[in-house]
């Protein structure tokens, strides 16, 4: 048991995996709380998918993935609040339309006979093979976000709670959100680096919808989602090492049996503590339990 | 007479040069309960944004000498969010401070005094998502006075309330003009707003202003909805029979159902 934990810690591949995935669960799992209440989790993996051919690009021209990425990704916000904008009608739609062509663009890319070796892991991520230098970045755009997290957090919760109902005086509701999507941007950007970019919404996603179903707080959700988006990344990558799949793969399912866990516990939950509880009755349940 | 807290003289409002509220004339003493009545659509959201500073009047003069807290209708707040009520009082704080400035313990004080203003200190740390309609409007009513709001605009506060949280509300609103604050209570129900200090009546322009004893009258009734008013049978307060009978939901808009 001791060998089948410390073995991975012997390659230095799989502790700079450890590292990156760990700073990766605490951003993402406490900005992905934000992304579940905004219900912006579409627009989240439309910038993920939508940066596609900045990394293919960056990948073919040698470029740093970063610097690819980061392109990629404005141009998809960009391209999507404009199609968003102009047909307010059918948003949605248009935004698909906008993402999968972008996608299918960076995988014509992708699939020219110049493109270099390695390319699956800007689809799928390569967790193993992180750099020293990618580390560095992600903890410091990690930081970053969490850091305005931290900064913004009363406000952000006043917005998402409802917008411009209760506002006098207070955070405009447009800035607050638009601040928020930079910062889902900047964490995709980092994620894509380890999980790539298929996987990459999973981590940003599933982590904070578990500790949704499993408390009625901010703050301990917050807390909750970050501490399952580290324990499903590591032992995804333990399952990884010992089983020889693929690492993203792996840590996507281990977030996937968190998330089932939850909504079990929770059912469980609810089906113990409150076995009578109806729709808003006029005095509150909370007497009741 | 000390200051008004709201003087409004040959004010137009609207969007986009667009008049949709016309010909207000009316000045409110601080502390006063005041009823508006008119039909969806009649021009009271448009109102409530012109006295928060939303819009400008496009013609006119407003002068609002208070601190404005809006009270929304509580559908309009999500009850799946992972709030306590504790943390939405909180939230009129944010009105208060510096944008680089989180609440802290002495918010949080004033949070609870307000939740206690209302009669939820007991409440405090529920989910607001389990809270009744009620308590989720007086939850709401507490945000506003964390945000040391003077003049509180409430949005058909008493929607979807029963008759024991409906009077638990009015004596709260009472409580509150007690205390010197001013009220507008933007309502479907002529009969309630009889009982307060004044009383607005809008439909696309003012109708009338003033005491309810002498500015509420059947054809100031009738002009404000549009519609004929009816004595119902076995029943103290009008009714109005909405003038365009296509409409089937127009029917609730009117008064004293």
């Amino acid at each position: 048991m001791i060998d089948w934990l410390v073995d991975p810690l012997t390659h230095g591949f799989t502790v700079r995996a450890l590292i990156e995935i760990a700073l990766l669960g605490v951003t993402s799992g406490a900005i992905g709380c934000w992304v579940v209440l905004y219900r912006i989790s579409y627009s989240a993996e439309s910038l993920a998918h939508g940066m596609f051919p900045g990394l293919v690009g960056a990948a073919l021209l040698g470029l740093p993935l970063m610097l690819g990425g980061a392109t990629g990704i404005i141009i998809a916000g960009l391209l999507i609040a404009v199609v968003g904008r102009l047909s307010a009608d059918a948003a949605d739609t248009a935004i698909a339309v906008v993402v999968t062509s972008l996608f299918g663009l960076g995988v014509l890319l992708a699939l020219s006979p110049d493109s270099p070796p390695g390319i699956q892991a800007l689809l799928f991520g390569d967790p193993l093979g992180i750099t020293e230098g990618q580390l560095l970045v992600t903890a410091l755009l990690g930081a970053t976000v969490l850091a305005a997290l931290w900064f913004g957090h009363d406000r952000l919760l006043a917005v998402g709670f409802d917008g411009d109902a209760g506002r006098a005086g207070g955070p405009s509701p447009g800035l607050i959100q638009g601040l928020l999507l930079i910062l889902v941007a900047v964490t995709v950007l980092v994620g894509v680096q380890g999980l790539g970019n298929l996987l990459v919404a999973a981590i940003l996603v599933g982590p904070a919808a578990a500790a949704r179903l499993l408390t009625d707080r901010m703050k301990p959700m917050i807390l909750l989602s970050a501490g399952i988006a580290v324990l499903s990344g590591v032992a995804g990558l333990y399952l990884s090492f010992h089983g020889r799949v693929a690492a993203g793969a792996a840590i996507v399912a281990c977030i996937l049996l968190a998330y089932l866990s939850a909504a079990f516990l929770a059912a469980a939950k609810t089906r113990l503590v409150r076995p009578t509880r109806k729709e808003t009755p006029d005095e509150p349940v909370t007497q009741l339990v | 007479m000390a200051e008004p807290a709201i003087a409004a003289a040959h004010m137009s409002l609207g969007y986009a040069g667009r008049a949709v509220l016309r010909g207000l004339e009316f000045q409110v003493p601080t502390g006063s309960r005041v009823g508006i009545l008119g039909p969806n659509g009649g021009g009271k959201t448009t109102l409530f944004r012109a006295l928060t500073g939303e819009i400008e009047p496009l013609s006119g003069h407003l002068e609002v000498n208070a601190t404005t807290a809006t009270v929304a209708q509580t559908d309009r707040s999500r009850l799946d969010y992972p709030v306590s009520a504790l943390d939405v009082a909180t939230m009129g704080s944010l009105a208060r401070l510096p944008w680089w400035k989180r609440p802290g313990r002495a918010e949080r004080r004033r949070a609870r005094e307000a939740l206690a203003e209302v009669g939820l200190a007991e409440l405090a740390d529920s989910t607001f998502g389990d809270l009744s309609g009620g308590q989720r409007q007086r939850v709401l009513i507490a945000r506003a006075l964390t945000a040391d709001a003077e003049l509180l605009l409430m949005d058909e506060p008493f929607t979807g309330l029963d008759t024991t949280n409906e009077q638990r509300l009015e004596e709260l609103i009472d409580s509150l003009a007690v205390k010197g604050r001013t009220v507008m209570i933007a309502t479907h129900e002529v009969e309630q707003a009889e009982r307060w200090d004044l009383v607005l009546c809008l439909n696309g322009e003012q109708i009338s202003f003033g005491d309810p004893a002498v500015a509420i009258s059947k054809p100031v009734l009738e002009a404000t909805y549009g519609g004929h008013i009816v004595e119902i049978p076995g029943q103290p307060e009008l009714g109005v029979l909405p003038a365009h009978h296509h409409h089937h939901d127009e029917g609730h808009e009117g008064a004293g159902q």
